[in-house]
């Protein structure tokens, strides 16, 4: 974020957002800002992601990508311009979308067990006082199935691994039954393993006609994970299908001064 | 009713409408609130006594928890300035409310006289003579329905919002993004929370009442690890508190209020030392059981390599054993002697050697 912030976007940079892919737009952002006190956080954010695609959002430390999610679901306040959800206002659209926060952003040693955190997936759909009963216990057993914790089930989540937590707020999203799954680092601590269960869940709701939007930090992988990508630095530097927005012009427009370790990373094979 | 069965009843209804919230301040880290409230709500008894010219309970009230509103707002709003904490936030508004209190006495009923006593320690001694009227009737001791309104009202709440509230402690982000807004969820809480305190400040007055709403739910949180028992078990210390602080209060001759609070102190107490899964005692012994389960394991598996390597049989004197293992000679003793006792061990012509039972747990080792 050391960029200076002039108040109209560069050319070239402009230029560079793709245009709107020919299907239905998951997620339809124009002109979004953000700001903490005075400074920028996102700036006029232009962004299609189209529905069924399996997104990376990839930028530096500071680029915005966890204020992004926030700012589709509604948890920072926005400066100007708007997001719409699935064709619609994110008020009408919120029972869709499934979230995934940091695993970090939560009080691990809650007195809960695995099942409850999970059953708390399905609190959205019930809506105020209405409490969760045997159909959405059962929904939330075959989530927890779905992440291979189903022996976990009655385990107090702060006796579960990293991995383990990072799947049980899967299966808490599963648990929603969204059609658009916002995550943020869901790759974050966890060994290899865990990660490749992670990311054949993900594709299999990509291919389940489902669309999956992670926050992801490794170029390594991403390639051979994503099929769609945001890059971001405060603004949206370029978005398109991953192969062909993968570039190292893109990646070093993104990531600025960190060529070295960018040099590294290409060198080692990344970029396609 | 008796005077003392009415100061019994109402110390545990007090007790359980305060230790039902207890949980979730703990668990959303705000059981400080709790002091803020007690202190911040003198400004607003002294405006409502003005306004309703005189003591009046329902005036009172919602004078009390207006002011209590005012600091939960002002506490929110430093905390958004991002640049204090909680707690700084917390420490900044309640003096400055209680000041407020503090000189709006002074100045307006500087003739009146005003019992700090009461307003610090409450007067549950006095509960059966404060009578509650309606039309003339006399309906009994006041505190009983103010502290049996309250334990109703906040068992609804519980009952009502207990998905929100959980969700919304746990994860506010989520709570937010399915549309359960943690902001409109904090309010109630705190209205609740500053009614209850309006309540419980008459019977155990400003300072007690924090400990009866933390405390209690503190000893629970050490002794479960589900919520809904955190919260039954929170209000349940709470009742076994308040009838065990009574009869220490009637053994003692001391403040009834003082001793229920001493008692939930106690139940703490007990909890931090004795709790199955997180006291200091079961810990230590787990601790400690651990350290003799490595050492020895540590010998027979020294034991077990030294076979391998073409020794057999011919056994190990403690010596070699402590100069191998680098322990002192007090630790190869017991360590030997605890083996030679859980079967492990035998006797060999020179010093120890692996029994059966021990070569087999060795080879069990390998294989893990």
């Amino acid at each position: 974020m050391t960029a200076t912030l002039a108040p109209t976007p560069t050319a070239p940079l402009a230029a560079a957002v793709s245009r709107p892919d020919e299907r239905a737009a998951a997620v339809a952002v124009r002109g979004l800002t953000v700001a903490y006190r005075d400074t920028p956080v996102l700036w006029n954010i232009d962004l299609d992601i189209p529905a069924g695609t399996l997104t990376a959002i990839i930028g530096p430390n500071g680029a915005g990508k966890s204020t992004l999610l926030k700012a589709l679901l509604g948890l920072v306040p926005v400066a100007a311009g708007t997001a719409e959800i699935l064709g619609g206002s994110l008020a009408a659209r919120r029972r869709r979308i499934g979230y995934v926060p940091q695993r970090g952003s939560v009080d691990w040693q809650f007195p809960t067990n695995a099942l409850d955190v999970v059953t708390m997936g399905t609190y959205g759909r019930l809506g105020w006082i209405r409490r969760p009963g045997r159909a959405e216990r059962a929904r939330a057993r075959q989530s927890l199935e779905q992440v291979g914790l189903a022996d976990f089930a009655d385990r107090q989540i702060s006796q579960l691994s990293g991995g383990q937590q990072q799947r049980v707020f899967l299966a808490r999203a599963l648990a929603q039954d969204a059609d658009l799954y916002i995550m943020d680092e869901p790759f974050a601590g966890v060994d290899a393993q865990t990660e490749r269960a992670i990311i054949d869940l993900l594709q299999t709701l990509r291919n389940q006609g489902k669309t999956v939007v992670c926050v992801h930090h490794d170029l390594e992988t991403a390639p051979a994970y994503f099929d769609w990508l945001v890059l971001l630095n405060v603004r949206a530097i370029a978005a398109g299908p991953f192969a062909s927005t993968f570039t190292a012009d893109h990646l070093r427009a993104t990531y600025g001064g960190a060529l070295t370790l960018l040099r590294h990373r290409v060198g080692s094979g990344a970029l396609s | 009713m008796t005077p003392s069965m009415v100061i019994l009843l109402t110390g545990v209804l007090c007790a359980v409408a305060c230790s039902l919230l207890g949980t979730f301040l703990i668990l959303r880290r705000m059981a400080m609130m709790t002091d803020a409230i007690s202190h911040a709500i003198l400004p607003g008894l002294v405006a409502g006594y003005v306004i309703a010219g005189g003591s009046n309970l329902l005036v009172g009230a919602a004078g009390a928890a207006g002011a209590a509103m005012l600091t939960v707002t002002l506490v929110e709003a430093l905390r958004r300035t991002g640049r204090l904490d909680g707690g700084a936030s917390i420490g900044i508004v309640f003096p400055a409310m209680f000041a407020l209190g503090t000189v709006l006495v002074t100045r307006y009923f500087a003739g009146v006289h005003l019992d700090t006593d009461a307003i610090l320690y409450g007067n549950i001694e006095f509960a059966f003579f404060e009578r509650l009227y309606l039309g003339g009737h006399d309906l009994g001791p006041q505190s009983l329905w103010v502290m049996g309104g309250l334990v109703a009202g906040n068992l609804t709440f519980l009952l009502l919002f207990f998905k929100e509230l959980k969700l919304t402690s746990f994860d506010a982000g989520l709570a937010a993004a399915m549309g359960f807004s943690p902001l409109v969820l904090h309010y109630t809480l705190m209205l609740v929370l500053s009614f209850t305190t309006v309540g419980a400040f008459t019977a155990v007055g400003a300072i007690l009442v924090v400990a009866l709403v933390i405390v209690a739910a503190a000893t629970a949180y050490l002794l479960t690890e589900r919520l809904i028992a955190m919260v039954a078990g929170s209000a349940a210390i709470g009742a076994g508190s308040a009838i065990s602080g009574y009869w220490l209060a009637i053994r003692i001759d001391g403040s009834v209020a003082g001793a229920i609070v001493t008692m939930t102190g106690v139940c703490f107490g007990l909890a931090l030392l004795f709790s199955p899964s997180s006291g200091l005692v079961s810990r230590a012994r787990q601790h400690r059981q651990n350290r003799r389960r490595f050492t020895l394991d540590l010998l027979i598996a020294h034991l077990g390599s030294r076979e391998r390597s073409g020794q057999p049989g011919s056994g190990a004197t403690a010596a070699q054993l402590g100069a191998a293992l680098r322990w002192p000679a007090s630790q190869v003793r017991s360590t030997v002697a605890r083996g030679i006792a859980e079967g492990m061990l035998t006797q060999a012509e020179r010093g120890v050697r692996l029994s059966p039972t021990g070569r087999a747990a060795v080879d069990g080792m390998r294989r893990t």
